[in-house]
């Protein structure tokens, strides 16, 4: 039934690797729907890696739907569109799903209930565009990657000077338990994955597409087999079921046999690799002329009542879909946002929706047992033995726990794609990939404080030497003068100055040793550096008269 | 016998002169050591450990004058540091240095602020702005909280604000072992 | 832990069978002193005792301890050994995953010079005791040193078949020569009275205790209990060792079989080696820790001053963990195994 395209493609395997139970049959029995209009969309500047976007529109404005609210800062960014048609309520720090708790700049958008669309100018017909300029369009529509990273994806779709791209990888794979939305949009909108997927071909000029499905999903794979039927260079790949092969580079293993180099890319190995969501935002940017505003979100969990599917515009507030769904607010133990493996605890149920938000799992202690206590590791291996990435996280462990920052690294800490395999196996309970993130944290705030400190030498640095630099060039000055005066002032004058001089000196050292013994008494001898300088103010004045009479 | 001091003592002269040669050969030229223990130190240039600023204190423990354990901003992480690099036992903190504080930064309450130059003059990392008469401001991301500005100011204007935790710089917290905890 | 245990019963039985009830007290009584000194431990290093309690180790500790006592040995034999094992050589090292030695070795090495005397009175196959001792006439020679009426304990004692093989080669006789004396049928053996040491393949006796260690071990195997790395390393190196000093010199070396279905090899193999906390942790690390201590073994049977061997190989071993596990890394995924 699953080889009808005919010769059957040769699968590699990665290493480890593990098959937590799935829990997606609940969550697809509904069809998908678009989710009600909340009273208030909240949406954060930075809901992508890189740069947070920067607003264009003031508190106040009316917005119409898709127009641009906040544009790009850099060249890792994307910008933020409005959903639909309103007023910007408030422009300001707000609530934000992120494992912080922590708030961040958000803008609010009160919505009108017209629905009242800017000015959409679809492409006629792409294959005319330069790649370059698709690329342009992707990144104006506010396109990233919509797996769960949310890397902005034009960039993605940039070759460079790298060779030709070979593959383009279309990932339907959706490894992670509890969440169907990428199966649903397969089932349900195959033509805008196949659409998308023909732009991003194009942009990248890639000899062949394959899209990767897990054996899962047999609806998805029939519905995308049908859509391509007929298409030469598309190839629909059924993979078995295998957590994490949803992960970029495994993916790439499990299709290609070939690994991308651990500080590498994708692109470096001639690959692609998309999101299906992503493809059809893209399909959408560019042949309708409607940037990403809204994403399918799987609502589900033992909390929920009806768990389904959500065609829910972004910065709705998570507790209205949840309620939407008949869920129960108190009944929620642990409120997810992604899976049981990779995502992370919300601290509060009206969180918007953001770019990444693939999943809101209201878990009770059924779906999501709570954490066992931590026993001591004994390092049975199993962690090593599931690691995709073929790590030893018993290891890291041991150097993470220990705060060995130089160890970790030596195990190629960085190299962990924080899949959740070695504390799903690990006998001892213990959650090792919070022990991971923990040192990984660790090592960029030490790089950080590093270069901050770096900066601060060079700058004290930068003062001793002006400092030096100023009294010398005064010494300098003062010396010049004096011979100047020598030179065409009479004896008796200059006896009478001399004296005048003397006394100031003595004033002017009397006052210092006060200062540097009050300086001293207050900060040691530092006081003494510190103060040099502001000893030597008063002569100033001195030196200005001089100067003036000079002139 | 006297072959076996005969034996040891041309044993000593050669290993002395392999040394002697060692040390002219291989010869380093300035002190890496002041600039590596340097390395470590915050530079906040706070004087807390009483020298007048992180080079002067590496100059210190360079020459073993001073003890590693005077560095209250750097704190447990230099300590360790110091500790490895210089092969010695890492010790608490000196008490009389001062105890560890949250990281702060220097703010200007700029409405009373009377443009007295002071401050400028006591930063050691040039992180104030500002001219004679005119308001006066820090340059936050210079700044490296070492609080020797607050005390100069003539009308108080001054305060340290800790530094607000945010998204960008929020990390992951440390595991916590409810069975270890127990103990 | 607790599937270790129940591997353990195959080796167990046949232990019973050719040497009596003596294993059994001593398997009970080192489980007790264990399981009371972790007890103390913990609560003397403030650690909540039941949660660490329950994971076992400290039953696995002394029960594979208990099989490397005889079965005659006196009472305070086990109690030291086991509160050496459990006390100093685990929980002063930081308690369960933080020992760098195998706890139960530790235990048996410190027996094994402190009392060469009484850990070296084996006994006999039961067939060749003069007369068999019940569970209750073990337990009261064990903890009071009362023997039934008529019996004395030299009567009772014989060295291991390793032990009389080491004995014998010493002596300068060939291993030929000693098969032709001591490795006669029983009846024949009973009639010259001699106390054969070998088997069918092994040692008399120990070569299917061996075979139910091999069952268990790799039914652990199967379950997933523990890696195959280890005992394959282990059992792959020690043959390998053997297959060349018998083709080498058949007179002075035993054969292939014979160390392998001799002493604790299956034992070390399925049950000593692959503790976790001590064994080396990378895949690669664990073939190269196993045929370590595969290769030891042979070198001390063959050269050392002691008959077996399992215990010293293990704790050399145990030493060079760290630095195989340092060396021994996996290639990560898109690494070049740098």
């Amino acid at each position: 039934m699953s080889r009808e395209t005919g010769a059957t493609r040769r699968l590699w395997k990665f290493h480890g690797g593990v098959h937590p139970p799935q829990h997606k049959e609940i969550s697809t029995t509904l069809p998908v729907s678009a989710a009600r209009m909340p009273a208030r969309l909240v949406l954060p500047l930075h809901q992508h890696i890189g740069e947070p976007a920067e607003p264009t529109v003031a508190k106040g404005e009316k917005v119409l739907k898709g127009q641009m609210i906040a544009r790009p800062q850099g060249y890792v960014s994307a910008p933020v569109h409005a959903p639909t048609s309103g007023t910007i309520a408030d422009i300001g720090d707000y609530p934000v799903p992120h494992p912080s708790g922590l708030s961040a700049a958000c803008m609010v958008i009160e919505p009108d209930g017209e629905e009242c669309w800017m000015e959409r100018q679809p492409i006629e017909d792409y294959t005319t565009l330069p790649p370059s300029e698709l690329r342009n369009l992707i990144r104006e529509a506010g396109i990233v990657g919509l797996g769960g990273a949310g890397f902005p994806a034009y960039i993605k779709y940039n070759p460079g000077h790298q060779k030709a791209i070979q593959t383009l990888i279309l990932n339907g794979v959706e490894c992670e338990p509890f969440i169907t939305c990428d199966d649903m949009l397969m089932r349900e909108a195959p033509g805008d994955i196949i659409g998308g997927l023909r732009v991003i071909q194009h942009a990248l000029q890639a000899r062949e597409c394959l899209i990767a499905i897990e054996d899962n999903k047999p609806q998805a794979i029939a519905a995308l087999r049908q859509a391509v039927a007929g298409y030469d260079d598309i190839e629909v790949v059924e993979v078995p079921t295998l957590y994490p092969q949803g992960s970029e580079k495994q993916l790439i293993k499990v299709l290609t046999g070939k690994e991308v180099p651990a500080d590498g890319l994708a692109l470096n190995i001639g690959v692609v690799c998309a999101n299906v969501g992503t493809a059809a935002a893209v399909h959408r940017a560019i042949n309708r002329g409607e940037p990403l505003i809204s994403r399918y979100v799987t609502i589900t969990g033992s909390a929920v009542g009806a768990p389904r599917n959500l065609d829910v515009l972004l910065g709705t507030p998570m507790r209205d879909l949840i309620e939407e769904c008949d869920g129960d607010l108190g009944r929620i133990e642990r409120l997810i946002m992604g899976g049981p493996m990779m995502g992370f605890a919300l601290h509060r149920h009206d969180l918007p929706v953001i770019k990444t938000t693939n999943c809101i799992l209201a878990a009770t202690a059924k779906d999501l047992p709570p954490q066992r206590p931590e026993l001591p590791c004994i390092r049975c291996g199993a962690c090593a033995d599931v690691c995709p990435v073929n790590l030893l996280p018993q290891q890291l462990y041991w150097y993470s726990k220990h705060h060995n920052l130089d160890k970790v690294q030596e195990y190629d800490l960085f190299d962990c794609i924080e899949c959740g395999c070695c504390s799903y196996v690990c006998p001892s309970n213990i959650p090792l990939v919070q022990y991971f993130r923990y040192a990984k944290g660790d090592i960029w705030t030490q790089e950080r404080e590093k270069e901050k400190s770096d900066i601060a030498r060079r700058r004290h640095e930068f003062r001793q030497l002006r400092i030096e630099r100023e009294k010398a060039e005064r010494l300098a000055k003062r010396n010049r003068k004096k011979s100047a005066l020598k030179a065409d002032t009479a004896m008796a004058e200059r006896d009478k100055k001399k004296a005048e001089i003397q006394a100031a000196i003595a004033r002017t050292q009397a006052r210092r040793q006060a200062a540097m013994k009050e300086a001293e008494k207050r900060r040691k001898s530092f006081g003494k550096e510190a103060r040099g300088p502001m000893d030597e103010t008063p002569q100033q004045p001195d030196n200005a008269s001089d100067n003036e009479r000079k002139e | 016998m006297l072959a076996a001091i005969m034996v040891l003592s041309a044993l000593a002269v050669i290993f002395g002169l392999l040394l002697g040669f060692a040390a002219v050969r291989f010869k380093v030229e300035g002190d890496p050591l002041v600039d590596k223990i340097d390395a470590q130190l915050p530079q906040t240039q706070c004087g807390q450990c009483s020298y007048p600023g992180c080079r002067p204190y590496a100059e210190a423990i360079a020459k073993g004058e001073a003890d590693i354990n005077q560095c209250p901003p750097g704190g447990e992480t230099t300590i360790m540091a110091l500790a490895d690099l210089l092969d010695r036992d890492p010790k608490p903190l000196n008490p009389e240095n001062g105890v560890p504080q949250e990281k702060t930064v220097a703010v200007i309450d700029e409405s009373r602020c009377i443009g007295c130059t002071l401050c400028i003059q006591a930063c050691p990392v040039d992180a104030i702005l500002g001219a004679a008469k005119h308001m006066h401001t820090v340059i936050a991301s210079e700044c490296t909280g070492c609080d020797l500005c607050v005390e100069p100011c003539p009308v108080d204007c001054i305060d340290m604000a800790p530094i607000e935790q945010d998204i960008l710089t929020w990390k992951w917290p440390y595991p916590e072992n409810r069975l270890e905890k127990a103990s | 832990m607790l599937r270790v245990m129940i591997a353990l019963i195959p080796g167990l039985a046949a232990y019973i069978w050719f040497f009596g009830w003596g294993i059994t007290v001593n398997i009970a009584f080192a489980v007790t002193v264990a399981v009371a000194a972790e007890a103390v431990m913990l609560s003397l290093r403030k650690r909540p005792i039941l949660p660490f309690l329950s994971d076992c180790s400290a039953i696995v500790t002394a029960i594979l301890l208990a099989f490397a006592i005889p079965p005659l040995a006196p009472w305070w034999v086990t109690f030291i050994g086991v509160l050496f094992a459990i006390i100093i050589a685990k929980h002063l090292y930081g308690g369960l995953g933080y020992n760098p030695f195998n706890p139960a070795m530790v235990g048996y090495v410190v027996l094994l010079i402190s009392f060469p005397r009484e850990m070296t009175s084996w006994i006999p196959t039961l067939n060749f005791l003069p007369q068999e001792l019940s569970f209750a006439q073990h337990a009261a020679f064990i903890f009071t040193g009362q023997l039934p009426a008529g019996l004395t304990i030299d009567a009772l004692t014989e060295a291991t078949p390793l032990d009389t093989l080491k004995t014998n080669l010493g002596l300068g006789n060939t291993v030929s020569e000693i098969k032709s004396q001591l490795g006669l049928d029983e009846a024949t053996s009973m009639l010259l009275s001699v106390i054969p040491i070998f088997g069918l393949f092994g040692g008399k006796g120990w070569e299917w205790i061996n075979v139910g260690f091999l069952l268990g071990g790799l039914w652990l195997i199967y379950k997933k209990v523990i890696g195959w790395q280890i005992p394959v390393a282990l059992l792959g190196s020690l043959s390998a060792m053997s297959v060349l000093f018998y083709i080498f010199n058949p007179d002075q070396y035993a054969s292939p079989a014979f160390h392998l279905f001799s002493g604790a090899t299956m034992l070390a193999a399925f049950f000593i080696a692959t503790d976790p906390v001590t064994a080396a942790t990378s895949p690669t690390g664990r073939l190269i820790y196993g045929a370590g201590i595969g290769i030891l073994m042979y070198i001390i049977r063959a050269w050392g001053g002691y008959p077996d061997s399992v215990a010293f190989a293990v704790l050399l071993m145990n030493m060079t963990v760290p630095i195989i596990d340092y060396y021994f890394k996996p290639r990560v995924f898109g690494r070049n195994g740098d």
